[in-house]
């Protein structure tokens, strides 16, 4: 056990840190889920982090990285959170389909799909959950039929994150008809612009169409958009769920900015601060602190050569219950500004607060519900009997 | 950089476990309750034969000079086993204020502390409590005009009745002139301050492994108790409880750990900036969360049998209790924490800030 950067990885630190400070927009981009403008933004960011061969530090440099490892990639999203970067919208190309490839994949997917993916060219959303398989996902009804060489893919998508502009979808098809359950499915990749595809954008909670319905009919795709065997669709989609609810998608910084941001806030509104109030901000602080130490010690361990299984559940109930809380403090401390906009007249510096509010509600919710992960927990990592 | 602990050091922490797990069972455990014995010699003596006294002590003075990331699975172990005998104040607390204090007096005692397994108690302001002090054999005592250690001989020991049926508490007094002097006011302050943070730590650790023992009983218990026809842990209701205070413990651990880390192999302790004392108060506070938690979990799955004294939960619940509140309770650890992240700079860059100073890399500005 050694908690001291080396010379390197304090250099590599500077590197970023420099790097953000000539590159980052000074203010932030519009939504990535607001319109096409604010989509677009984001795909330029992501064009020009690749440029700066940042876009995913720790792939094969022959699909864009630099190939670092754990402890650098901590470090580089340390430094991206706090120099305010925009968030990435192709994170479901680059957190969860990418490392899904890099172990799935064949080689020619791997040279098709990671490099588009790496600059932003190619913009991906996830297409698992149907109307009847939500938490359920093995409910799955969409189908793929083989067709010769292609695939045609056919059934009711929905909750796709990013699908109303994406440009590739990844979906949980199944390939056997016969089948039932967890087997007969397979992992297929498909554009969003191909014949038969259908989307319908749906409004969240914040009013913007972060998601989308997709409606499949006869969808022609190449059977080597297949990623992995045929059935094997299951076990390749809960290892992208681990790399979804572990340390790949939800980095400490950003919660550790999030602490740092709410401090920030307590400090500027101290006089009407009650002692309640300084402890839970306290707490935010310790949660922000515990996560991090907690995913430095999984990514030493990972660099070890152990692996990461169902604690990947246990990091996002922690992850996501620590984001409503701290927002819930946040708007407790804005009081009766809590409830306005940025743009209303009175509502003086109230932040994003509101916004992050209502998207942190959706953390128990995506990437598997927090009951699921409590089953899974409980099931495989305490092996309490399945009910 | 790396969070991991080395093979030797889960390997001596494997090794205390065994022992543990052997002579430190629930059978043992209710042996010594009804005798009413909270220290168990024979026990005792296994422990130090591994060589645990002095772990935390210098290489000079006697002790195998490793750190507190050597010890804290050790602590862990303890708490698991709800171990009676105050090995971890002995080991973690007591032994290295010795190795820490000049003089010769302070040294003989550490001598004798290693080479015989005699136990020494410390009375501390922040646990004004001490754990069997019918078993020690000599007192560290803070006085007006210093630290002194005194011979059992010469103290008064009143026992004061405590909720933990595995341990017996006292107050210890002592004359002004009782004993030799081993520290003057000022050194006193020091020693006791660094003695207050290691403490912390591994009383942290104690809860982190007390926490798990608890969620261990709790789900052995669910899946065997049967009730509509199958075993309780079948339910969401029991599966999502005992989930929940699994996260809690794994997101307490890492922090403890950390904080161990902090306390170096030699004696001078924890450094005392604003950061690593955070760490500490962090630590301790997030494993008393995990152990309450944990152990009310646990008296809830066993239902009626978890508030009967048959079944261990109480053994636990009690020992959560009396441990969260040592080393200075929550309001004072929360003002630590307080202190830290209105005074020093906050950030993803300020997680190990002692390496931040060291290499000289600029924290980021505050812009409140």
């Amino acid at each position: 056990m050694d908690l001291r950067y080396t010379d390197e990885q304090q250099a590599f630190r500077a590197e970023v840190r420099d790097w953000m400070a000539a590159n980052v927009p000074a203010d932030p981009l519009p939504s990535f889920d607001g319109g096409r403008a604010g989509f677009e933004a984001h795909r330029d960011w992501e064009a020009r982090l690749n440029a700066g061969r940042w876009g995913m530090v720790t792939w094969p440099e022959a699909y864009g990285g630099r190939g670092l490892d754990l402890i650098r990639w901590l470090i580089f999203e340390e430094e991206y959170y706090a120099a305010g970067a925009p968030l990435r919208v192709n994170q479901n190309g680059i957190f969860l389909l990418g490392p899904t490839l890099m172990e799935y994949g064949s080689q020619e997917q791997k040279a098709r799909f990671l490099p588009p993916m790496a600059t932003g060219e190619e913009i991906w959303a996830q297409a698992w959950s149907e109307p009847q398989a939500g938490s359920d996902l093995a409910a799955v009804r969409a189908k793929a039929v083989r067709d010769g060489d292609s695939y045609l893919l056919s059934g009711h998508k929905i909750w796709s994150s990013r699908a109303v502009m994406a440009d590739w979808a990844f979906g949980l098809f199944r390939t056997d008809p016969a089948s039932e359950r967890h087997k007969g499915l397979s992992l297929i990749l498909f554009p969003l612009d191909a014949e038969g595809v259908r989307r319908q954008a749906i409004a969240q909670i914040n009013g913007e169409t972060g998601f989308a319905e997709l409606f499949l009919d006869e969808v022609r795709v190449p059977a080597g958009n297949r990623v992995g065997a045929e059935g094997e669709g299951w076990r390749i989609c809960m290892a992208t769920a681990g790399f979804e609810r572990g340390l790949m998608l939800r980095s400490p910084a950003r919660f550790q900015m999030t602490a740092r941001r709410l401090v920030e806030l307590y400090e500027a509104n101290r006089e009407t601060c009650t002692p309640a109030q300084r402890d839970a901000v306290a707490e935010a602080w310790m949660a922000a602190e515990a996560y991090a130490l907690s995913i430095y010690a999984t990514a030493s361990r990972l660099i070890a050569g152990g692996s990461i299984g169902a604690e990947a559940s246990l990091n996002k109930i922690f992850w996501s219950e620590m984001d409503i809380k701290m927002h819930e403090t946040a708007l407790a401390i804005l009081g009766a500004r809590a409830e306005l906009l940025p743009t209303a007249s009175a509502a003086g510096d109230v932040g994003r607060w509101l916004d992050g509010y209502l998207f942190s509600l959706a953390g128990p919710i995506y990437a598997g519900t927090n009951e699921i992960q409590r089953n899974i927990i409980a099931e495989r990592l305490l092996g309490l009997p399945r009910g | 950089m790396n969070f991991a602990f080395s093979e030797e050091q889960t390997m001596m922490a494997d090794v205390v476990r065994e022992l543990l797990a052997r002579e430190c069972g629930s059978a043992a455990l209710r042996g010594q309750m009804s005798a009413a014995c909270s220290f168990d010699r024979e026990r005792w003596r296994k422990l130090l034969e591994l060589g645990l006294a002095g772990v935390l002590v210098p290489e000079d003075a006697g002790g195998l000079g490793l750190g507190g990331a050597d010890f804290v699975q050790i602590a862990e172990a303890c708490g698991y086993a709800c171990l009676p005998e105050p090995l971890v104040d002995h080991a973690g607390v007591v032994l290295p204020l010795l190795a820490d204090s000049e003089g010769e007096t302070a040294r003989a005692a550490l001598t004798q502390g290693l080479e015989t397994g005699t136990v020494i108690a410390l009375t501390h302001p922040q646990t004004p409590w001490i754990v069997a002090a019918n078993a020690a054999s000599a007192f560290v005592l803070p006085g007006p005009d210093g630290l002194r250690l005194v011979r059992s001989e010469e103290v008064r020991r009143v026992q004061q009745a405590g909720i933990d049926p595995l341990r017996q508490l006292f107050t210890v007094s002592a004359e002004p002139a009782a004993g030799a002097l081993i520290a003057a006011p000022g050194a006193m302050a020091a020693l006791l301050a660094r003695a207050a943070e290691r403490g912390a730590v591994f009383t942290a650790a104690e809860l982190v492994g007390l926490a798990q023992a608890c969620v261990d009983l709790a789900v052995a218990y669910a899946g065997e108790r049967r009730q509509f026809g199958r075993p309780i842990g079948a339910n969401q209701a029991i599966k999502h409880h005992l989930a929940s205070a699994q996260v809690k413990i794994e997101f307490a651990r890492p922090v403890v750990h950390a904080a161990a880390a902090l306390v170096p192999a030699l004696s001078e302790g924890v450094p005392q900036s604003l950061e690593s004392r955070a760490r500490v108060s962090h630590a301790l506070l997030a494993a008393g969360e995990a152990a309450t938690l944990a152990a009310r979990t646990a008296l809830q799955v066993h239902g009626a049998m978890g508030y009967s004294w048959e079944v261990d939960v109480h053994l636990y619940l009690k020992r959560a209790l009396s441990l969260t509140q040592r080393w200075g309770g929550q309001e004072h650890h929360r003002q630590r924490i307080a202190e830290r992240i209105l005074t020093a700079p906050l950030g993803p860059d300020r997680l190990f800030p002692q390496v931040a100073e060291e290499t000289g890399t600029t924290p980021m500005k505050r812009t409140a």
